[in-house]
């Protein structure tokens, strides 16, 4: 979908919504609040493992990666910036033209689909670096996802994988906390039953065809208002990294 | 020449060159908009303008390659002498005396003139591929979108970047431009500045006289001369200042004191109407604010430039950080992590100086005595003293790693 062929009040709405996702203290306020620790654990494992200088003009030039669950493009647009090949991918067609007007508007060329992993991996296609922020604790049957993103890789190719535990913790914090007191996410956004133990979901990586070599924590600091990575607390939401074996 | 990546700072001052350097230390282009030429701003001649440098501000001008040059003509700060006086008094027997001795990180700062430092950094900004600097034009608007910022030059040409850095002062054009208002107020009193010779070699030690008119400081340049901030009630200032230099010399004296032997003028003669000038917000649409632009605050205990570059240092690390995670450099997100950092520490800063002037520039017998009794606690507690002599030299609070004398 190009611009031209949305009308004219379909854009001034899009524009809007893209706004409205890029906007640090509204709707999407956590996912915001989160973004730089995210972005630090992947362009630290991407720099890591394709031995790419973080410090140098489009470090990542070269590099083709997958975005699933793109969403409003939070972290495609920053990839692109670091000059990897993005394609973000989202199941929800509403947020394409979105994450489409806002690439636009920050002169980024970001190759936005409206599509699944299940599909991208159906039609053959292969990335150096898979995304999976966030995702694997909302999909019916995560095998077959990973599985799919296993097969999206090129051998020696880099998955990194976040979600949420599953503990009496994670319910408070997760759901009572962030759905039920602070509002920053609507009800009914996560089911607890869903969310996955690191032990799980390395066995499940594992079982996927990959090969796990790092797991940490995002932890947020109440006191300090802000997000950190921790090597020890993996209690709430933490993040894995996985590699496809090379040939 | 400009490219849309470029950051744009307007004001090629101090703050404007220390951040270009700094950013573009780190691999970034950066365009240097100034309403002076060049030329005008590298020839000044000596003015009697100087600087007195805390240790992290030392630190980072040596972190972003200027120190060398200036190093050599820098009168290194060794105590600092506080006390409380009356016009023909002298000192009073109680006084601060902070002794660089006491913390291990060396002189509690640097005395530097603004002839060196506007050169040190005019020369490293010409030296550097990445700064393009765009002299002897005025800015007439500009405009932050989302996707980037525009600036329009009084001769007509536009200049885009990605992020606009206002560091044109205390009037800051750029601020009012993007719509920010200023809270402060007048202090009613107006600094009278400049260079003085004397007989006898100062030692390193700097000295602030606190005199119910307002506070005289005395600041040790190389050689056997001394830069003196000394301020009055405005109308006595003004008064002061037209008088020839016998007459303004026979004002000084009875203030200075005799500790230096004979004292004469050693440079031009300047005065700054003293106010207090906070933005209300240090940022806006891909646009920041730093120095006195965002906060110009009362100049009594030397904190205006440490203050400024201290922003510098803290937004080249903020968006060092961000383009190192592929984040847009210039927005929201990123800008508000630079307010965060800067806006609390300053207006701390700006009501601490205000209220020690409030208290300070006063005659009431109460007050001195309790002052009085306050630095002789504060002269006898070691713990305490350390602590002051390390705010004094920019020390404390959640240094950016420039003033810790490392790379962005």
């Amino acid at each position: 979908m190009t611009q031209s062929t949305i009308d004219a009040a379909e854009v001034a709405k899009f524009e809007a919504m893209a706004a409205e996702w890029w906007d640090p203290t509204g709707k999407f306020k956590p996912l915001h609040m989160m973004n730089p620790c995210r972005l630090d654990y992947i362009t630290r494992q991407i720099a890591g493992e394709f031995d790419r200088d973080l410090s140098a003009p489009k470090p990542f030039a070269g590099l083709r990666l997958l975005d699933i669950g793109c969403g409003g493009g939070l972290l495609s647009e920053p990839m692109a910036r670091l000059g990897a090949e993005v394609v973000g991918a989202d199941a929800a067609e509403r947020n394409i033209p979105v994450a489409q007007i806002h690439a636009e508007q920050s002169g980024l060329d970001i190759d936005y689909r409206n599509t699944t992993a299940e599909a991208l991996a159906a039609a053959g296609e292969q990335f150096d670096v898979v995304l999976n922020m966030e995702v694997v604790e909302h999909v019916a049957d995560p095998l077959a996802y990973l599985t799919a993103c296993h097969d999206l890789l090129r051998p020696g190719g880099l998955h990194i994988c976040s979600t949420i535990n599953r503990n009496p913790k994670s319910y408070a914090v997760a759901i009572v906390g962030a759905e039920v007191v602070m509002r920053w996410l609507p009800r009914g956004t996560h089911d607890w039953a869903k969310f996955i133990t690191p032990d799980e979901l390395v066995a499940l990586l594992g079982e996927a065809g990959l090969e796990p070599v790092d797991r940490k924590g995002f932890v947020f600091n109440p006191l300090l208002w802000s997000w950190s990575i921790s090597a020890r607390d993996l209690s709430v939401n933490y993040v894995t990294a996985s590699l496809k074996p090379a040939a | 020449m400009n490219r849309s990546t470029d950051i744009l700072v307007v004001g090629g001052g101090l703050n404007g060159p220390a951040l270009a350097l700094a950013l573009a230390q780190a691999g970034f282009p950066v365009t240097v908009i100034d309403a002076l030429a060049e030329d005008t701003r590298k020839d000044a001649g000596f003015d009697g303008r100087a600087y007195a440098l805390a240790l992290a501000s030392q630190r980072l001008l040596s972190a972003i390659g200027v120190w060398e040059a200036v190093a050599d003509e820098a009168q290194p700060m060794l105590e600092i002498k506080v006390s409380d006086g009356r016009a023909g008094e002298g000192p009073s027997p109680f006084f601060l005396h902070f002794d660089h001795g006491e913390i291990e990180e060396g002189p509690m700062g640097y005395m530097v003139e603004d002839r060196h430092l506007r050169r040190a950094f005019l020369d490293a900004m010409d030296a550097s591929p990445l700064i393009t600097q765009v002299n002897g034009s005025r800015v007439v608007g500009q405009h932050g979108t989302p996707g980037g910022v525009s600036v329009d030059l009084d001769n007509g040409d536009r200049l885009d970047g990605a992020l606009l850095v206002g560091c044109d002062g205390r009037l800051s054009g750029t601020a009012s431009r993007a719509g920010i208002r200023r809270t402060g107020w007048d202090y009613g009193q107006t600094a009278l500045v400049c260079a003085i010779s004397h007989e006898m070699p100062h030692e390193g030690i700097a000295h602030q006289f606190f005199m119910p008119p307002g506070p005289l400081a005395i600041l040790p340049l190389t050689g056997n001369r001394s830069s003196i901030v000394w301020s009055e009630r405005t109308a006595e200032a003004l008064r002061i200042n037209a008088l020839d230099d016998a007459g303004y010399l026979e004002m000084l004296r009875p203030r200075f004191g005799d500790f230096l032997g004979e004292i004469g003028l050693a440079g031009a003669r300047f005065t700054y109407p003293l106010g207090l000038s906070l933005a209300n917000s240090f940022i806006g649409e891909r646009l920041a604010l730093v120095g006195d632009a965002a906060h110009g605050v009362h100049p009594i205990a030397g904190q205006g430039l440490n203050a400024g570059l201290r922003d510098v240092a803290a937004l080249a690390e903020v968006l060092a950080d961000a383009s190192r995670r592929g984040e847009d450099m210039g927005g929201r997100q990123v800008l508000e992590r630079y307010q965060q950092w800067r806006r609390f520490d300053t207006a701390t800063l700006a009501l601490a100086t205000d209220a020690f002037n409030r208290l300070f520039s006063n005659d009431n017998p109460l007050l001195r005595l309790g002052r009085d009794i306050g630095m002789g606690l504060v002269n006898a507690a070691p713990a305490l003293r350390r602590t002051f002599i390390r705010e004094a030299a920019g020390l404390t609070g959640d240094l950016p790693r420039l003033m810790q004398g490392k790379r962005v």
